[in-house]
């Protein structure tokens, strides 16, 4: 129960610190770093990473949707197909889905060359791979819950009853 | 020459709110972290955002009935059972008001004779005495003490002489103190309201914002065995279910005389909306609905469609605010335990309240704290008697303007330990 509030927490903001998140719940600052290092050893908790709203940098960063439809044989399963593919450092992420296709992958690239080439040099040729839909992301409204806007300014009064 | 336009004396009787002065300094500069506002910092759940929006693409923008639209009456009709166990018919026991504010002045208005007492349990939200002076009444200040975690108390109304009342105002989950009370400490009361045929003014805006957990004694009425069926481990058991909340209404005896108000405001971040509603006795509603139907003709349609669809499909996002509120409220009493500034626990509505430290009054302290370290807060003596000596402290803040502000606030109790 406390380590699935810590949790939360964590997904609301994973640098809150210890201190913080001991004052937010019934925890102590040990109890929450033993909470957060049961989730990191269970594999519960794979990483922390930073939410980039790429339009706002000067450096170009492509990113693909890419649909992807695979044959199945006696020896190949949708694991082992996945585990090459994720091995790829380009595919940032990898799902198995269902619908009209079977993987939606994700890939990153400095320019659409890049990512272009990779699509068609090292996800193309896998045999397994029967069709790719590859999609370049325009515009990003929301990353991870939460919106690339300007946001907005607290307009309420400063004081009120 | 005076003029024509000279108040009544009954308004002449009312002087500027007491928050007035700090909202002229702290609107003054652009450096301020108000943690002096008594409303949500989030924005209305989109879904009722949408709905008023949707409603004005249709065209519905003409009056609605006088007390609401039926569809919303029986929405809240069904929404109070459900989660406070309160029951009162769409057609006579509902009036839908501009905001829970306008159903405060209604009662006021409709139980009140001119020269009659109303007992007040302060400290309170800043309107009620007002209120009272405005319906011709006189308003009786009932003390809540901190020694009682401010809940009202039999004895309290003892010695204040409130037997005499013809209304008790009560308001818990509290604003300021943040005070809560169950179906236990609510039982005196209401066995006193009963004694001396008081009716009661019950303001339960905040009813959602309650963080104790509702024990098993609670949900049946205390005749539990202490073998409910309720996991007390189970993490969604109140899922849509019984809110933690008590009314005082639901006690033997009171529902008969009592107004209970509510409204979205402050569960869903509704406050520019002014959605309210007064749940009574029928020939109370009707009371109140003949004030209504003159002043206001109906509530706000718009923000009536808002408030359906608030309670058809936001109850999920009531509960993540809801959590959010309780977070901030661990993370604030804590830090105010750190400073050392004594703070009872509060477990409801979004306040917390401090006491300032010795050789301060709280109007000197929350005036320095405002010029010194741009931090705005609101002194208890503005709620009336019992809140001297304390501020009202709102969470309703992101943490990151908490935490900044809680910093500046233990600099400040280091740097000025009194007011010399």
């Amino acid at each position: 129960m406390s380590e699935r509030e810590v949790l939360e927490l964590l997904r609301e903001n994973a640098r809150y610190d210890t201190a913080d998140i001991a004052r937010m719940t019934d925890l102590d600052e040990e109890g929450v770093a033993a909470a957060i290092e049961s989730l990191e050893a269970a594999g519960v908790i794979r990483g922390y990473q930073a939410v980039v709203d790429w339009d706002r940098l000067e450096h170009e960063r492509v990113r693909a949707e890419v649909e992807l439809n695979v044959t199945l044989d006696r020896e190949t399963s949708y694991g082992d197909i996945a585990e090459r593919l994720a091995r790829f450092p380009e595919v940032t992420a990898l799902r198995l889905v269902s619908g009209d296709y079977d993987f939606d992958m994700e890939v990153e690239g400095d320019s659409i060359r890049e990512v272009s080439q990779f699509i068609s040099e090292k996800v193309a040729p896998v045999p397994e791979i029967t069709q790719t839909v590859t999609h370049y992301v325009m515009t990003s409204y929301k990353e991870h819950g939460i919106e690339l806007d300007d946001g907005d300014d607290d307009d309420r009064l400063s004081v009120s009853p | 020459m005076t003029s024509p336009l000279e108040p009544a004396s009954r308004v002449e009787a009312v002087g500027p709110s007491g928050i007035r002065r700090f909202f002229e300094i702290a609107e003054e500069r652009d450096d301020v972290i108000s943690l002096g506002v008594g409303e949500p910092d989030f924005s209305t759940p989109w879904a009722a955002r949408d709905a008023a929006i949707h409603s004005l693409e249709r065209g519905r923008t003409s009056y609605t009935a006088n007390r609401g639209m039926a569809a919303l009456r029986a929405a809240i009709s069904e929404y109070v059972d459900e989660r406070f166990a309160l029951s009162y018919d769409p057609d006579d026991g509902i009036l839908v008001t501009a905001g829970a504010s306008e159903a405060v002045d209604l009662a006021f208005r409709a139980f009140v004779d001119p020269g009659e007492t109303v007992a007040v349990a302060q400290p309170a939200y800043i309107s009620y005495g007002p209120g009272v002076t405005f319906a011709g009444g006189a308003v009786l200040p009932v003390r809540t003490r901190e020694a009682d975690d401010f809940k009202l108390t039999a004895e309290a109304l003892e010695a204040a002489g409130a037997d005499t009342a013809e209304l008790l105002v009560l308001c818990y989950p509290n604003n300021p103190t943040g005070a809560v009370m169950t179906r236990a400490d609510l039982e005196p009361v209401a066995a006193f309201a009963r004694e001396h045929d008081i009716a009661v003014l019950a303001d339960e805006i905040y009813a959602e914002l309650t963080y104790t957990e509702r024990t098993g004694s609670e949900m049946d009425g205390g005749q539990g065995d202490g073998t409910a069926s309720q996991d007390p481990e189970d993490p969604d058991r109140d899922e849509a279910g019984t809110a933690a909340h008590t009314s005082i209404a639901t006690l033997p005896g009171m529902a008969e005389r009592t107004i209970v108000v509510s409204g979205f405001s402050k569960a869903h971040a509704m406050t520019g909306l002014r959605l309210g509603y007064a749940l009574g006795p029928a020939d109370a509603i009707d009371a109140m609905n003949r004030i209504h139907q003159y002043g206001l003709l109906s509530a706000p349609t718009t923000a009536q469609y808002a408030a359906l669809e608030a309670l058809d499909s936001c109850a999920g996002e009531v509960r993540t605010m809801v959590a959010q509120y309780d977070r901030r409220r661990r993370f604030v009493l804590s830090r105010f335990r750190e400073i050392g500034m004594p703070c009872f626990e509060a477990q409801g509505a979004f306040y917390v309240f401090p006491e300032v430290p010795d050789g301060w009054t709280a109007d000197a302290f929350a005036e320095a704290l405002l010029h010194e370290e741009g931090v705005a807060v609101v002194p208890g003596d503005v709620f009336g008697v019992g809140g001297e000596g304390h501020l009202r402290v709102s969470y309703a803040t992101g943490l990151d303007d908490l935490r900044e502000a809680l910093t500046r606030i233990e600099r400040f109790v280091a740097e000025r330990p009194t007011d010399r």
